[in-house]
């Protein structure tokens, strides 16, 4: 019965890798749930900093932001790259950079340079590897990020504008349109634009209290902020649903494996016994 | 028919209120304000307070906001209220702090990041993706 030992302690070990992977799916599928609640929840603060940034745009305000202001020349951009900090979740952050590193190659081919500021810790494993310039990182936010958390790393980047030190931002993250289906995007965070409301087309302005600027200013800086939340909390349930479904496949994949092993197992048992038999009758008939 | 408005209240990490009232009470920066509806738009970062509304029907509610900014436009009144402790001096330290954590992680680096490299190994990683994927539908 040679090679049937082997053969089950593979299947044995197979066995114990799909117990693994089972329950890293049963994991992923409760806290996507979760991190579907919170992208939920989350949405309507990010829907209306945008609907309020809007009317500001088309407000006729003495004092214009700079954050709403294109600047001509681009010589430098930053870009917020969102990953996760686990691994295990399929193409998720691979697509991701992806789109990030197309994105800024075609800068660079303008003769553009690239500040990065990385959230998660495999984006900061990327993104070193390739001596990439990171001025920021957060990493480490767990399942339920708060904004704290997010507030310096943006603010490095903010800073970076504000100096004139880059002259756009970017945003990358992954969108999560359902379980099965994640899609990277790159938005520019700044210069900002607002959808144009027919409504407010005529000449007017708000009244500010204490004053235009410091208001502006920290609607300004909430407005980005709640963006880079909104993305980090999305790629949130986007890491979840991808490592369900990873993890739902490598847990298949095991079953499959272990049917064939099964298989080749009973085989090389069944050849040992008619060989068995065999020698018996071949002894029997000699005597 | 009463004059009505609509109010949000929203923090960054959930949605507090939302409904059709007559009037609303609000910290601003330079006191508390009570605003009806067909209000002249207006911006104004609040104060850690209480906020009030009166609903068309049924009785007052009153929230908590720890700051933040309101926005009034004639039939919409927005809140957008902060969740995290806001104050220069906190939020330059957080800055700081990252780009701390960004420095130690960066000392080793060389010159300039080699973008043929990422895309090569990049578009390598999402063909061997695209190949397990196609595997599994073959079987």
């Amino acid at each position: 019965m040679s090679g049937a030992k082997e053969i089950r302690s593979k299947i044995k070990s197979v066995q114990n890798t799909q117990k693994i992977t089972k329950a890293m799916e049963m994991v992923a599928a409760s806290k996507m749930r979760r991190a579907q609640d919170r992208m939920q929840a989350s949405r309507p603060y990010a829907e209306k900093m945008r609907t309020v940034l809007s009317h500001l745009a088309q407000a006729h305000c003495e004092y214009k932001h700079p954050y709403l202001q294109d600047r001509d020349e681009v010589k430098r951009v930053g870009y917020i790259v969102i990953s996760t900090d686990r691994g295990l979740c399929g193409g998720l952050n691979t697509n991701m950079f992806k789109a990030a590193v197309n994105d800024m190659a075609d800068w660079h081919d303008k003769g553009v340079e690239i500040d990065l500021c990385v959230i998660g810790k495999k984006a900061a494993a990327f993104f070193s590897r390739f001596n990439a310039n990171i001025i920021a990182r957060a990493d480490s936010l767990g399942d339920q990020p708060t904004n704290e958390n997010l507030i310096g790393t943006v603010k490095v980047m903010l800073d970076a504008y504000d100096e004139g030190t880059i002259d756009r931002l970017f945003l990358v993250s992954n969108n999560f349109v359902n379980t099965m289906t994640q899609t990277p995007y790159v938005s520019q965070l700044i210069p900002a634009s607002g959808e144009v409301d027919e409504e407010l087309e005529h000449h007017w302005d708000y009244i500010y209290e204490p004053d235009s600027k410091p208001v502006i200013d920290a609607l300004m800086m909430r407005f980005i902020e709640s963006q880079v939340y909104q993305g980090v909390v999305e790629n949130i349930a986007c890491e979840m649903s991808a490592r369900m479904i990873a993890m739902k496949s490598a847990t298949d994949n095991a079953s499959d494996l272990i049917k064939e092993l099964q298989t080749v197992y009973n085989k090389a048992r069944q050849a040992a016994i008619t060989q068995e038999i065999s020698e018996i009758v071949a002894g029997a008939s000699a005597v | 028919m009463a004059m009505t408005m609509h109010v949000n209240i929203v923090s960054a990490e959930t949605e507090i209120y939302s409904g059709t009232v007559t009037q609303v009470f609000a910290p601003a920066e330079m006191g508390e304000v009570g605003i009806m509806p067909r209000h002249a738009p207006m911006l104004s970062t609040l104060k850690a307070g209480e906020v009030r509304v009166i609903p068309e029907e049924g009785e007052e509610q009153s929230f908590y906001v720890s700051g933040g900014i309101l926005e009034i436009q004639p039939h919409i009144v927005t809140i957008l209220s902060d969740t995290a402790m806001r104050a220069a001096d906190i939020d330059e330290a957080a800055a700081l702090e990252a780009k701390a954590r960004a420095e130690a992680a960066m000392k080793d680096k060389a010159s300039e990041m080699d973008y043929a490299r990422a895309k090569a190994e990049l578009i390598e990683a999402v063909a061997q993706i695209e190949t397990l994927k196609k595997l599994r539908q073959k079987k």
